[in-house]
This record gives C-alpha cells, structure tokens and sequence, in this order.
C-alpha cells in the first residue's frame, strides 16, 4: 500500500490520542494558560490597598506604566544592555569561529575549550565576574585602579552596566562561535578558492563572499541573543548588580520581579508582564519567519 | 587552504589561544581562590597560584557549608540540583514524546487544535509570567515541595516540536509493517519508535539538563526552605552585602561545584550537545 507523500500510516483508537495528550496539554493549561491569562486580565484591573475592591479600569495600568520615568530608565537599560551583549559577543564569536574554520591542527581542541561556558549558569557567571571585578579584592579591579581607574561597580551606574554585558557576553560566546561555526563550514570551499584565483585577498574575501553568505545564520543569531540578553540574564544582574546601583540595570525582567517582591500594584506588575509578553512574541514570530526564509533559501 | 601564508597558521592560533585564555580565566581565578585562605583573598593579595588549602576548602564546602550565611553544606544543594535538573529534563522528554506521537500517529477531532495549545507555549519563558504562576503554584499549595519547583517547568513546546519532526521521518512502511504483525500503537511505540528516538532523546536530554540545573529565578521564588536550596541559588545568597562575611573562599569552591556537572555533561557528551543545541533551536 502506498501513501502519498505527505500521508501518514495512522493507528485507529478513539481514546488513546487523548490519553496521550493529557500530561502535557493539562501541565500546559494549568501553567501556562492560566497564569497567562490571569496577567492580561489583571492588566486591566485596580485594586485598592486592602485587596477588598477590584474595578476594571481599561489601559490605565498601562497609560501609568508608560507615565512613569522608571519605565522609560528600564527601557533604556534593556536596550543598552541587550545591544552591547549582542554586539559584543557575536564579533568575537565571529572572528573565533572563523580562525577555528580555517583548516588548522587543533580544531576540535580548540572548539571544547571555547564552548563550555554555554553550561555555567547566568547566577555563576555573575557570582565569578563579580569576584575579578569587585572593588575591594579583585584581580582585574586592583589592575583597572593602578591605571588610575576610580572603579568602582557598586557605585558607579555606568560601570556597572560594562560589568554585567561583559559576564552575559561572556557566557554567550560560546553558542553563538558553534553556531558561526557550522555556518561557515557549510560554505563550499570552491567558492572562496574561485574568488582567490580571482586575485581576492583574504580580508575581502571575507566582506564580499564569506559574510552574505553567513547572513541567514547572524540574523538568526541576533533573534536569539536579544532573547537571551532580555530573558535569560536575570541571575547574572541580580548576582553581579542586584539592579543597581540606583537602578542602573534594571532590564525589564528584572523590574518585574523587584516591582513585584515589593507587592502592592498588582495591576501595574500584570501590565508589565503583557508587555514582556508582547515583546516575546514579537521576537519568535521575526525568527519563525526567518527560518521559514531559510527553508527555500 | 587557499594560499600560502608566509607565517603558516600563527595568527589563527594565536587569537584562539587568546580567546580560551579570556574565556578561562574567570573560572581559573575561581579555582585559584577556592585554594587560599579567607584573609588572603580578603586583602586583595591573592596570588595567581593555586594555594595549599584544596582538601579543606572543598571538604568544607561540600560538607559543612559557608558558616554565616547559607549554613547548608553545599553537598546538599548539589543532591537538589541534581535532582530537579533530572526530573525537569526526564519530565520533559516523556511528557513530548508521548504528545508527538499522538499528534504523529492518530488521526482525531481537535488533533491540531491540541498542537496549536502546545506549540504557542514555545513563545513565554517561565520569566515573563512569573508572579500569576508563583500564584497558582502557592494557591495549589506545592511551595517548598519537588512538585512545584520541577512541574511549572516541565511544560514547554521544544521537545515536542522535535519529537514531531523526527516521527514524520520514520518511513510509513515501517508502521505498515508492524501492523500486518498484528502490533497495536503501543506496540509500536514500545518496539519500533522509543529504539529510534534514543539519540534524540540522549541528545535532548543533555540540553535540558543544563536548563534544569541552571534554573535561577523560578526556585529562587518558590523554595524558602535553606534544605531545599538549589546549588545555583545557595551561592548568590553566601555572598553577603557586607564583604566581611563573605566567605570568598567557600564561594569560589562552590561555584567550580556549581558548575562542574553541567560543563562536564557538555564536554564529555560534546556531539549529543551539539546536536541537541542545534535541533532544538530549529
């Protein structure tokens, strides 16, 4: 019996497929689906101080969301953030992964030694950076002030912003460098030796060959790590920085959770959720597009 | 390579080796300070040499804990990581297996409308809706238990998602085969589908154990109980505001244990990761 191509062999059973659901679609439901509904809907509710009188209220939540400077500061904040650890971390991982693709003894060596800091949990990775920076006993810092350097991370915003993107960046290095690795292995090699015999150096080789070639992987790239600089790096602030100094780098996420261990506004902590939500979803629906691109690319 | 450099490939190793040595000096630092005595570190005098106190530092750690501040050996936190990386990690791969071949394998009303459900939650990280799901946790009342800290994580669409694409590759003829044999769909799965799957699933495995033991804000949340604490939460809380306390040592020591299974898990296992990595990213 043949099927066509996009025709599967099924089984018959009426209840098995339910059965088989279950676990994960009622984890889903009771995990996912109500609390995410129970955010939108609260998004648009006041509550008054004694928790007695909820009131439907429309957007103001989010109108007061969007009045406050300390919304606007978080903003900021992520986008410096998220920027400098995905500029930052894809060059390097670039110009790694292209010295690792040129055919050198080696290589896999070199590929172990740079991918495990993947595995170090963002709470770790703060916890090292923290130490080498500290102002009082770290090797780097004690390095930074005989320069003539007033470091100082715990009071100086700026400073501790560098700190923070230099651990995330770190810790990202590694996925993107596997990633830019598999991307430029996938390049023919009949390509760049035609542009050669062409009389191509290799710097321009690089620019007009190699690079649009790697396109579809950095854009790719550039989703996922502004995903991981806004969602994943919460232990590396809240270890590093605790947001601070003076909120200096309070992401979005991180103004969630401290807007919400203080309790109170419920509806205002709903609203920011929906809108980290929002952006999420931005974010999935411009890489589902993309990889659809790469598909018939 | 395409032409003769006239240095051979000094620059490429050059900036590599440059790059393992930024990439490994925190972690090296790390250990050279897990090996000193509080006062040395405490004074800024470290040496970049590892010191004489490796068996006491680390059986401290593992077995007393930093004295002031958490007062759990870390011992015990490495038992609970491992323990809810394992249970997310394995909870994940049965509860997707299970749901793809569902989807995969039987024709039903609300078949797509069941895989629609599943795959949007490929979109919200726990993060984003932290507090109504610390709610329904605490309403529930599974605070401080295994259940809530592992459960709410165990929801997500990547595995499924894979186990889906890797099921619509096993050729038709095979389930034609196993039918005419008179093997049902449990069958089936049993003898002919989990065999298949085991790399997917070693693959996925290894992914999703680094996720579980490197969870941070959910447990942080959920578990207040210092005998239920997570190796990654108990480190942040031995460092105490004020640097006095702060055992540096026992946290230097701690954070090489923190980070020892998983790192081991991706290089011992290197091609699973990458695999996995790269799969799940699809």
């Amino acid at each position: 019996m043949r099927h066509p191509p996009d025709e599967r062999a099924v089984f018959r059973s009426r209840l098995l497929p339910y059965g088989l659901l279950l676990p994960q679609i009622a984890i889903t439901l009771v995990f996912f689906y109500w609390p995410a509904s129970q955010a939108v809907w609260q998004s648009f509710l006041v509550q008054d101080a004694f928790g007695l009188k909820t009131e439907f209220v429309w957007l103001e939540n989010y109108r007061d969301l969007f009045s406050q400077p300390a919304y606007y500061r978080s903003l900021v904040s992520t986008g410096v953030f998220s920027t400098a650890v995905t500029a930052l971390s894809l060059s390097i991982a670039l110009l790694l992964a292209v010295m690792a693709d040129k055919q050198i003894r080696g290589g896999a060596v070199y590929r172990t030694l740079l991918i495990w800091p993947y595995a170090v949990a963002p709470a770790v990775a703060g916890v090292l950076w923290m130490f080498m920076f500290h102002p009082s006993l770290g090797a780097i810092a004690q390095g930074l002030r005989t320069l003539g350097i007033d470091w100082n991370p715990l009071l100086n915003g700026a400073q501790a912003m560098i700190l923070v993107v230099l651990a995330a960046a770190w810790k990202q290095v590694s996925y993107n460098f596997l990633f830019f690795l598999a991307g430029l292995q996938a390049i023919p090699k009949s390509v760049v030796e035609a542009a050669a015999i062409d009389g191509a150096r290799p710097a321009r080789r690089f620019w007009t060959i190699v690079l649009p070639l790697l396109s579809p992987t950095l854009f790719f790239l550039i989703v996922v790590n502004i995903v991981y600089a806004f969602f994943d790096t919460f232990g590396i602030i809240d270890a590093i920085t605790g947001g601070g100094p003076a909120k200096a780098t309070e992401t979005l996420v991180y103004k969630v959770y401290s807007d919400g261990r203080l309790g109170g506004d419920l509806g205002g902590s709903a609203a920011q959720s929906v809108i980290l939500m929002a952006i999420v979803i931005a974010l999935t629906a411009i890489q589902f597009r993309y990889v659809e691109r790469r598909v018939t690319y | 390579m395409v032409e003769r450099r006239r240095f051979g490939n000094l620059i490429p190793h050059l900036i590599l080796c440059i790059g393992v040595g930024i990439v490994g000096f925190p972690v090296s630092l790390a250990f050279v300070a897990s090996t000193h005595e509080p006062t040395i570190i405490a004074n800024g005098q470290m040496p970049l040499t590892p010191g004489p106190y490796v068996l006491e530092n680390y059986w401290r750690t593992l077995f007393v804990g930093a004295g002031r501040s958490t007062r759990e050996p870390v011992g015990l936190m490495l038992v609970n990581s491992l323990l809810m990386a394992t249970i997310i990690a394995v909870g994940k791969i049965a509860i997707s297996i299970l749901s793809a071949y569902a989807v995969v394998y039987f024709r039903f009303p609300f078949r797509m409308a069941a895989f629609w459900l599943i795959f949007v939650t490929l979109m919200l990280p726990v993060e984003v809706r932290i507090y109504p799901t610390y709610k329904i946790v605490a309403d529930l009342g599974l605070l401080d238990t295994m259940a809530g800290l592992t459960v709410p994580l165990i929801a997500s669409a990547t595995a499924t998602l894979l186990f889906r694409q890797f099921f619509m590759t096993i050729p038709n003829e095979l389930v034609e085969a196993s039918k005419i044999d008179g093997a049902g769909p449990i069958r089936f799965f049993k003898d002919t589908v989990l065999p298949l799957s085991r790399t997917n699933m070693a693959a996925l495995f290894v992914i999703l154990f680094i996720y579980g033991w490197n969870q941070y804000l959910w447990p942080l949340l959920i578990t207040t109980r210092s005998d239920m604490q997570t190796v990654v939460i108990g480190i942040k809380k031995m460092i105490v505001t004020s640097d006095a306390l702060t055992e540096w040592q026992i946290v230097m020591a701690t954070a090489i244990l923190a980070m020892l299974p998983p790192v081991a898990v991706v290089v011992l296992m290197q091609k699973l990761f990458v695999r996995g990595l790269v799969e799940t990213e699809k």
